[in-house]
C-alpha cells in the first residue's frame, strides 16, 4: 500500500474521480474535480490549497549545521540570516546537480532542508567530523501550500497575525488552532503564496481552519495537475523531468550543472569550500554548454500546421513531460522537457535545454509537434523565464 | 619563507622519500612527531634492561637497490639474513625447519614426506619466478587502468613482456595463483600439514583472512619480493635492531642536505583553493611549503590532517572504506634463559621465526575466532629471539623474545583491549609456546604487550595496521590506497603520499617512499 | 553401416539441448544422448509424490539468455517465466526484512531498518546495473587467451581492452573490487543493516564452497544480478511447470529443428582414432559415429571418464584434476497439506509468492560455512525457500502446496560420507530450522524429499554434486574455465567440444555456454 499523507481524510473526501497519483511513496490528488481547470484558476485568481507533505524534510542541528549545509549546497548558507529561506541546488564533486530544494534557517544552529529525493545518506556522508545531528522529519512534518492572490488574507485570518511584513523567501512562526506552525513565503507556483509546516498530529485541524476561513475567499483544494501548469508558467524545474539527478543518471550526458540549468544565480563561487566548487569555477570561466530556457510556440505557425490537414490547432489540456526536439536550421540544438498551454497567458509554452549559443531570448527556433500522427516543426521563440511573474509574488 | 618540500613523518618511507629528494638537490624538511625519527622502526627499552623493536616488526624487506642508491651500507647499515627462516615445532614433538638453502630444507622435509621434499625445489623456483614478476610491478608507479595514457603504455608493455617472459604455461599459472587461496595453492603442491602450515602462515601475514580465503596466495608472493631465490619465508634482520636502519637513513638523508625536525607533530595540512600551501603544527606554528608529502597512512592524512571541506565526499568515502583491521599484537617476553625446545632444534634454527602454525586448519581456526571479533584461542605465533643476534639488547645471559600474535583484532567484539585482555593474551602466548619449550613457563621474567590499539595510539597507525591497510587483492597496485589515486598524488594539488598505504605497500621497507620520490621528481622535471 | 551424424551431443541438460538446437537450426543432423529416462539434467520437474510436482534440483531462473529464448522461439514450445518479486527474511527477534517488487514499497521497508540503507540501496542498484552491463558483453564473448599470440586472441584481447576503456575508470575499478572482495566486505561499504547485508550476501555464496567473508564471493553476487527478465536486472523468475518446463521447451525447439533425442542412452566412452573423436560408445556396446562430438557433461566426466587420461596431454590432465567442484548445497522438497504460517508475517500474503530467505545475519551465514569447512553440514543452514504452487497452481493438487528449499551448506565431502541416516538428519535440520520461523510447517508435511550433493551426483551425474559444474571461483572463470588454453569449447581432442556449465561463462540456467559452444562449432565449419 502506498502511504497516505496526514491530510488524507480530508483530501479523500473531496475526491470526485479517484484521480490519485504517486509521489515519493504517498498517494496525492492529481485533481479533486473531474477537470483540473477550476483548481488551476484558483492559483491565479483566488487561492489554491495543496497538500505537499510528501516532500522530504530534514532537520539539521548543531554547532556545525550551517557549515555542513554550506558545504553541500551552492548558495551561501553561512551568510544567511535567521528566518531566511534559500532556494538552492546541490551538486556532486563534478558540479552536477543532485537535487534542488530549500534551506530554511530556523535559528542560528537549526535548519530545515526540503528535498525532492531522499538525501539523508548524502547529508551523513558529508558530515564526517562535524558537530551536527541530522534528523529525517519527513513523516512527522505535514506541509500545506497556499498559493494565490488571496493566500495572505486567508492565512492571516487562520493564524490571527499580520503577514504583511513577511517578505518573499522569509519565514515566521505562528499558531493555527493553537498548534505551532512555521509559515514560509515560498511555493511552486510563482505567485503570492505560503507554505505551512506543521506537526502531523495537528495537520487536520490546520486544514479545517484554512478551509473554514478561506471559503469566503475562494480557497480551493487543488491537485498536481493544476500545480504542474503553474510551475511551467513560473519556469520552475522538476527533478527527473527537467533534469536527472547526478545520483540517478545512467550516463554522464544525462547530468546537468546549475549553470546549464540557468541556476547560475544560486552558485556562490566565492564562498567557502563547497562540493563541486572547482568544477563549477572552471565551467563558469569557460561558460556553460547548455542553458535552460523558456520556449514559446508561435501560434500562427501551429495553426498553419493543423490547417494543412484541415484541423483547428489541438492544444494539450494538461502539462506534458516528455523530450521534444528543438531545431535551428534543420539541426537539433536542444530539447524541451516540460510544456503546456498556459490558460492564463494563452500561449503554448515549454521549458527546454538549448545549446548555450541559441539560448538568448528572442532566438528563433523550431519545436517538433505531432500533427495527426506526423511529425512537424512549429516556429517558436526563446523566452526569458519565468513566463508569468506577477508583482504580488514579492510585494 | 616557503619551503620546497615537507615530508610528514620520519618513518622508513618518509626518510627514504626525503633522502631521494635531497639527493636530487631538492630542499626538504622532515617533520617527525616523536622524539626520534624511525616511526615503527624504533628500538626502545620495552622492559627495564630489555630493548626491542616495539612493534616487533621486521620493517619488511629492504630492496637492494634502495640500499645501493642511498649507500646505506656506508652509513653503517648491516643486514643479516639468518640461515634458518622458519622453525616450526609440531604437536607430535618433531619440528620442521625451513632453511634459506633449498637443498637443506628438502632434506628436512624428507623426514615428513619424501614426495613433498622432491617437489620443494620446484615450488621454491616457481615462488621466486612469480615474486620477480611482482618485483617488476612494484618498481614502478602503477599505470592508470583502464584509462592508460602517456608513459602508462610503456609501463604496461614492460610488465606484459615480463609476464610473457614466464612462458605460456607459467603465465597462466601466475594469474591463476594470484587469485587463489594459499591453502589451495599449497594443496596443489604438498601433502604435509606441518609444511603447509609453516609456509601458509606467510599467506595470512597481517590480514584478517584465513589461509582458505582467495587472494592469500598473493600475500605469500608479496612477502617474497626481492628475497633470494630458493628461500621461503626468509627474513632480513637489521643488526642493532630496526632503530639502526632509521639511524642510517637519517644520516644519509641529512648527508644529502635534508633537514629532520623531531617532536614536531603536524596538526593540519593547510589547503587553499585546492592546493596545499604548507602545514600547521600542533603548537600552532605554520610552515609554508610548495609541496607536502605525507608518510602517514591515507586515512590519517586525508581524513585527519586535510580539512574535510576540501575533498570530494566520494573520495572520503573511498578512503574510509580502506580496510585496515589491524590483526596482530606483539608480546615481548623477558627471559631468564633461552627456551629449550623439546624437538631439539639444529644449530642456528632458533634464529629463525619460531612459528606456531602446525597446519592450515590450525591457521584457519585461529582466523575463525577473529572473524567474529574474538582473539584466537589458539593463535598463530611467530617468535624471534633478537638477543641471539645482538646480546646487548638484554642484560648478560638473559634473553628477549618478541612474539607476533595473530589474530588479535583491533575491533574486539563485546570487549576492549584492557589490562585483563592483555594479560590473557600474554598467558595464551606463554602457554602455547610452553607446549613446545616447557622451561618457558618458569623463565619469563616480565612481559610487555603491544596491541593494535596501542599501535594506533602511539604511532598514529589507523586501526593499528603497520602496513597502512591490508595487502589484499582489492587494495594493491592501481587500487592502493584507493582507485584512481594510486600514483602518489591526491586530489589536493601539491600533496603527495609516500607511506606504506601506497603502492607497493607494507612489508617492503622504503619501496613506497622511493616510488613516491621518483614520481615527485618526474613532476619536477628532475628525472 | 550405421549412419554418421553431423554431431552427437552427450547429455540432454539445458546446455546440451541448446547446443543441439543451434546446430540443427544451422542445418546439422544432430543426435542428443541422455543417460536418464528424460531430458533436463538438473533442470527437471518430476512428480515425486502423487499430484505434487517438484523442480527437483534447480528451481528458479533469471539468467536464461533472452537471445536464446528469441532464437529458439521457446515460448512457442511452452516456456513461460513468471515473476518472483519479493524476498522476505525472517529475523530472530520476530521482525522481518522484505524486498518487494515495487521500489517505493521496498524503500519504505528498508527505511524502517535504516534510512541510510534505503538510499544506499538505490545507488547500489544503479552500480550493480552498470556492473551487469559491463560484464554482459564478456559473458557473450568467447574468452580470448591472454597467453596466446594468435591474431584471433590478440583481436579478442584488444576488443576486451577497448570495452574496459569505454567503461571508464570508475566502473572498471568497481568491477575489479567485485572480482576480488568478499561479499560481506563489499556490502559493508554500502550498508549498515546486518540482515540486509546477510540477505544480499547470500546470493554471493550460492553454489560456492565459500562464506560471505571469503574474497571472491562479491563476484558471485554480481553473477546473480545479471539475470534479466524483460530487461530488468536481478528479477528472479519461476518457470511455469517448474524448471523441467525450460528443458522441455528447449527440447521441443530442438526437435522442431530436426534434432533426434534418445533417452536411456548412457554414453560410456568417446570413440577416438588418432587423437580425433569419431563418435561414442553406449553402455549397451552400441557405437554411434559422428563428425563432431560435443559433451555437455562436466570436465571431469568428459575428460577423465569418457576420454581417458592416456589420450590427453599431461598438463591438461593435471589442470582438469585440480579443477574444483566441491558441491556445497542440498535441496529439500516438501509436499504440504497447508501453507506455512510465518510468525513474522502471519497468514497468507504476497510474501508467499516470493522467496523466503533464511539469512538472519552475516555471522549466521559465516557460521553455517564454518561447519561445512570442517566437513559437517550446517547446523543452522542458509535456505532459500519458495512455494512454486503459489505461483503456478498446477504444481500441486488444489489447496495443497509444494515447497522448494535450497540449502547450504551440505558439503559433498562430509566427514564419514553421506549415508541414509545422515541424509535424514540433514532433512530434519532443515525442517527444524525453518519451523522456527513457521511453526506449523512440521504438521503440514505430507512428503519430504531430501537431496544431498551425493544424490545430485548420483542422479544427474554432476561431479561432487556441484550445481554449476565447477565452483565459480575467480581462478576458474573466463579464460581459465575449465582449463587454461581450453576455455574456448574446444578440447585437446580434435572434433570433441565441450558445451556445459563447466565452460565460460558457466553456472545457472543460462544456456550461454551451450550457445557459445554451438557458435564456435559452426565457426569452425563443423
Amino acid at each position: 500500500m502506498l502511504r497516505e499523507t496526514p491530510f488524507h481524510p480530508r483530501t479523500a473526501a473531496l475526491m470526485e474521480g479517484q484521480a490519485w497519483r504517486r509521489w515519493a511513496g504517498y498517494v496525492v490528488a492529481s485533481a479533486y474535480e473531474l477537470s483540473h481547470e477550476r483548481e488551476y484558476h484558483a492559483i491565479r485568481s483566488s487561492a489554491a490549497l495543496f497538500d505537499v507533505s510528501p516532500l522530504y524534510k530534514y532537520l539539521v542541528r548543531g554547532r556545525d549545521a550551517a557549515r555542513l549545509l554550506d558545504r553541500i549546497v551552492t548558495r551561501d548558507v553561512l551568510a544567511s540570516k535567521v528566518s531566511q529561506v534559500l532556494y538552492t541546488p546541490w551538486c556532486d564533486a563534478r558540479g552536477k546537480v543532485i537535487d534542488d530544494g530549500t534551506v530554511s534557517r530556523l535559528d542560528e544552529t537549526t535548519f530545515r532542508m526540503t528535498a525532492a529525493d531522499p538525501n539523508i545518506r548524502w547529508l551523513h556522508l558529508n558530515a564526517t567530523g562535524l558537530d551536527v545531528t541530522i534528523e529525517d522529519v519527513s513523516e512527522r512534518t505535514a506541509a500545506l501550500s497556499l498559493q494565490g492572490p488571496n493566500a495572505r488574507a486567508i492565512l492571516e485570518l487562520a493564524c490571527g497575525q499580520p503577514l504583511t511584513e513577511l517578505k518573499y523567501f522569509r519565514l515566521t512562526t505562528g499558531k493555527i488552532r493553537g498548534a505551532p506552525v512555521t509559515i514560509s513565503r515560498t511555493g511552486y507556483t510563482g505567485d503570492l503564496g505560503y507554505e505551512v509546516w506543521i506537526d502531523a498530529a495537528h495537520a487536520l485541524a490546520a486544514w479545517d481552519a484554512l478551509v473554514e476561513v478561506g471559503t469566503g475567499y475562494g480557497i480551493t483544494p487543488a491537485g498536481m495537475l493544476a500545480l504542474d501548469l503553474a510551475r511551467n508558467e513560473a519556469g520552475l524545474l522538476l527533478i527527473e523531468v527537467d533534469y536527472i539527478s547526478a545520483h540517478h543518471a545512467q550516463i554522464d550526458a544525462q547530468t546537468s550543472t546549475p549553470f546549464e540549468l540557468s541556476l547560475g544565480w544560486t552558485v556562490a563561487l566565492d564562498k567557502e569550500r563547497f562540493i563541486g566548487q572547482d568544477a563549477l569555477e572552471r565551467e563558469h570561466a569557460r561558460g556553460p554548454v547548455w542553458r535552460f530556457v523558456g520556449i514559446e510556440v508561435d501560434w500562427d505557425s501551429l495553426e498553419r500546421l493543423y490547417a494543412d490537414v484541415g484541423l483547428p490547432p489541438k492544444l494539450p489540456t494538461t502539462a506534458w513531460r516528455a523530450s521534444v526536439p528543438l531545431y535551428v536550421g534543420g539541426l537539433q540544438v536542444g530539447y524541451a522537457t516540460s510544456g503546456c498551454w498556459s490558460p492564463l497567458l494563452k500561449r503554448y509554452i515549454a521549458l527546454a535545454h538549448l545549446e548555450a549559443r541559441y539560448g538568448e531570448p528572442g532566438t528563433a527556433v523550431e519545436m517538433e509537434v505531432t500533427v495527426e500522427h506526423r511529425r512537424r516543426r512549429a516556429a517558436a521563440t526563446v523566452r526569458p523565464l519565468p513566463f508569468f511573474n506577477p508583482e504580488r509574488k514579492r510585494a | 619563507m616557503t619551503r620546497e618540500v615537507i615530508v610528514i613523518g620520519g618513518g622508513v618511507n618518509g626518510l627514504v622519500t626525503a633522502a631521494y629528494l635531497a639527493k636530487a638537490g631538492i630542499p626538504v624538511q622532515v617533520l617527525e612527531a616523536r622524539g626520534t625519527p624511525g616511526g615503527l622502526a624504533g628500538t626502545e627499552e620495552v622492559m627495564p634492561g630489555f630493548r626491542s623493536d616495539v612493534a616487533g616488526l621486521d620493517a619488511g624487506w629492504l630492496l637492494p637497490d634502495i640500499a645501493d642508491h642511498l649507500k646505506l651500507g656506508a652509513a653503517g647499515l648491516e643486514l643479516v639474513v639468518p640461515e634458518a627462516s622458519v622453525f616450526s615445532p609440531q604437536p607430535d614433538g618433531r619440528a620442521l625447519t625451513l632453511w634459506t638453502d633449498p637443498t637443506r630444507t628438502a632434506e628436512e622435509i624428507a623426514r615428513f614426506s619424501a614426495e613433498d621434499a622432491r617437489r620443494w625445489p620446484a615450488f621454491t623456483a616457481q615462488l621466486a619466478r612469480f615474486a620477480r614478476v611482482l618485483e617488476a610491478v612494484y618498481a614502478v608507479t602503477p599505470p592508470r587502468i583502464p584509462d592508460a595514457r602517456g608513459r602508462d603504455f610503456a609501463t604496461l608493455l614492460g610488465l606484459g613482456r615480463r609476464l610473457r617472459g614466464l612462458g605460456r604455461r607459467e603465465m597462466v599459472e601466475f594469474l591463476r595463483v594470484a587469485a587463489m587461496s594459499v591453502a589451495e595453492w599449497l594443496d596443489d603442491w604438498f601433502a604435509t600439514d606441518a609444511l603447509k602450515g609453516a609456509v601458509g602462515a606467510g599467506g595470512v601475514t597481517r590480514i584478517l583472512q584465513g589461509p582458505r580465503s582467495a587472494g592469500t596466495a598473493f600475500v605469500l608472493l608479496h612477502h617474497h619480493v626481492g628475497r633470494p631465490a630458493g628461500a621461503v619465508r626468509s627474513a632480513q634482520l637489521v643488526k642493532g635492531g630496526l632503530g639502526a636502519l632509521a639511524r642510517a637513513l637519517t644520516d644519509v638523508a641529512k648527508g644529502f642536505g635534508a633537514e629532520i625536525r623531531t617532536s614536531a607533530p603536524v596538526r593540519e595540512i593547510v589547503v587553499r583553493d585546492g592546493r596545499t600551501i604548507g602545514v600547521a603544527l600542533e603548537t600552532g606554528e605554520h610552515i609554508a611549503a610548495r609541496r607536502v608529502v605525507s608518510s602517514a597512512d591515507p586515512r590519517r592524512t586525508m581524513c585527519g590532517l586535510v580539512p574535510a571541506a576540501h575533498l570530494d565526499p566520494e573520495f572520503v568515502r573511498a578512503i574510509n572504506n580502506i580496510r585496515y583491521r589491524g590483526a596482530v599484537a606483539t608480546v615481548h617476553l623477558a627471559l631468564g634463559e633461552l627456551p629449550h625446545f623439546t624437538s631439539r632444534p639444529a644449530d642456528g634454527a632458533l634464529r629463525a621465526a619460531i612459528t606456531v602454525a602446525p597446519s592450515l586448519d590450525y591457521l584457519e581456526r585461529a582466523y575463525d575466532d577473529a572473524k567474529y571479533g574474538g582473539v584466537s584461542r589458539q593463535p598463530f605465533l611467530e617468535a624471534r629471539i633478537p638477543t641471539l643476534l645482538d646480546p646487548s639488547l638484554a642484560p648478560p645471559r638473559q634473553h628477549l623474545m618478541t612474539v607476533q600474535v595473530q589474530y588479535a583484532p583491533y575491533h574486539l567484539r563485546g570487549g576492549v583491549w584492557d589490562a585483563a585482555a592483555r594479560e590473557r593474551l600474554a598467558d595464551s602466548v606463554v602457554a602455547s609456546l610452553g607446549n613446545y619449550a616447557p622451561n618457558l613457563h618458569t623463565s619469563v621474567l616480565a612481559r610487555h604487550v603491544v596491541t593494535p590499539k596501542d599501535l594506533e595510539e602511539r604511532f598514529g597507525l589507523t586501526e593499528g595496521h603497520p602496513y597502512h591497510g591490508e595487502m589484499t587483492l582489492d587494495q594493491i597496485v592501481f587500487m592502493r590506497p584507493v582507485a584512481g589515486w594510486a600514483r602518489y598524488r591526491t586530489p589536493i594539488k601539491g600533496l603527495f603520499l609516500c607511506g606504506a598505504g601506497t603502492h607497493p605497500g607494507g612489508g617492503l621497507a622504503g619501496a613506497p617512499g622511493r616510488n613516491a620520490a621518483h614520481e615527485l621528481l618526474l613532476k619536477e622535471g628532475r628525472r | 553401416m550405421a549412419q554418421t551424424w553431423d554431431a552427437i551431443i552427450i547429455g540432454g541438460g539445458h546446455n546440451g539441448l541448446v547446443t543441439a538446437a543451434y546446430l540443427a537450426r544451422a542445418g546439422r543432423r544432430v543426435l542428443v544422448l541422455e543417460r536418464r529416462y528424460r531430458v533436463g539434467g538438473a533442470a527437471v520437474s518430476e512428480e515425486i509424490y502423487p499430484g505434487f510436482k517438484f523442480s527437483v534440483f534447480s528451481y528458479v531462473v533469471s539468467l536464461l539468455r533472452p537471445e536464446i529464448i528469441r532464437d529458439l522461439d521457446l515460448p512457442r514450445h511452452g516456456l513461460e517465466i513468471l515473476p518472483l518479486e519479493s524476498t522476505v527474511t525472517p529475523m530472530d527477534n520476530g521482525d522481518y526484512l522484505a524486498v518487494w517488487g515495487d521500489p517505493d514499497k521496498t524503500r519504505r521497508e528498508i527505511y524502517r531498518h535504516s534510512p541510510r540503507d534505503a538510499e544506499a540501496m538505490v545507488e547500489f542498484g544503479r552500480l550493480m546495473h552498470h556492473m551487469a552491463q559491463a560484464v554482459k558483453p564478456i559473458l557473450g564473448m568467447i574468452p580470448p587467451d591472454p597467453t596466446s599470440l594468435s591474431p584471433r586472441d590478440l583481436l579478442g584481447l584488444l576488443k576486451l581492452g577497448r570495452h574496459f576503456r569505454s567503461l571508464g575508470p570508475e566502473h572498471v575499478h568497481a568491477l575489479y573490487k567485485l572480482m576480488t572482495m568478499s561479499s560481506a566486505d563489499y556490502l559493508d561499504e554500502w550498508y549498515e543493516t546486518d540482515v540486509l547485508k546477510a540477505t544480499k550476501s547470500a546470493s554471493g555464496i550460492i553454489g560456492t564452497f565459500l562464506g560471505p567473508r571469503s574474497p571472491g564471493t562479491a563476484y558471485v553476487l554480481l553473477h546473480h544480478y545479471m539475470g534479466e527478465i524483460d530487461g530488468s536486472f536481478r528479477a528472479w523468475g519461476f518457470a511455469k511447470g517448474g524448471t523441467g518446463a525450460i528443458s522441455e521447451s528447449i527440447a521441443g525447439a530442438a526437435r522442431r529443428f530436426g534434432v533426434e533425442i534418445r533417452t536411456d542412452a548412457p554414453v560410456t566412452r568417446v570413440l577416438l582414432k588418432r587423437g580425433r573423436a569419431m563418435g561414442v560408445v553406449l553402455e549397451n556396446g552400441e557405437e554411434l559415429r559422428a563428425r563432431t562430438v560435443v559433451s555437455s557433461l562436466d570436465p571431469h566426466r568428459t575428460f577423465l571418464e569418457l576420454v581417458g587420461e592416456p589420450e590427453l596431454p599431461e598438463d591438461f590432465v593435471s589442470d582438469i584434476r585440480r579443477y574444483k567442484f566441491r558441491g556445497s548445497s542440498g535441496k529439500v522438497n516438501l509436499a504440504l497439506d497447508e501453507l506455512p504460517n510465518f510468525t513474522c508475517m502471519p497468514g497468507v500474503g504476497p510474501h508467499l509468492r516470493g522467496a523466503i530467505s533464511v539469512s538472519p545475519s552475516v555471522d549466521y551465514l559465516e557460521r553455517a560455512y564454518d561447519d561445512a569447512k570442517y566437513g559437517e553440514f550446517s547446523r543452522h543452514p542458509y535456505m532459500d525457500v519458495i512455494i512454486p504452487s503459489m505461483i503456478d497452481p498446477h504444481m500441486a493438487p488444489p489447496g495443497k502446496h509444494v515447497m522448494s528449499i535450497f540449502v547450504q551448506y551440505a558439503p559433498y565431502n562430509i566427514t564419514g560420507g553421506w549415508t541414509d541416516a545422515k541424509r535424514e538428519a540433514f532433512g530434519d535440520t532443515v525442517v527444524d530450522t525453518l519451523a522456527r520461523y513457521a511453526p506449523n510447517l512440521k504438521q503440514a508435511i505430507l512428503h519430504r524429499q531430501v537431496i544431498t550433493p551425493a544424490d545430485i551426483e548420483r542422479i544427474t551425474g554432476l561431479t561432487e554434486g556441484n550445481i554449476f559444474q565447477g565452483e565459480l571461483a575467480l581462478h576458474q572463470l573466463f579464460f581459465l574455465r575449465p582449463a587454461p588454453r581450453w576455455a574456448k569449447y574446444r578440447t585437446p581432442i580434435r572434433r570433441l567440444y565441450q558445451c556445459g556449465s563447466g565452460t565460460h561463462p558457466g553456472g545457472g540456467i543460462m544456456g550461454a555456454s551451450g550457445r557459445l559452444a554451438a557458435l564456435r562449432i559452426l565457426g569452425d565449419g563443423r
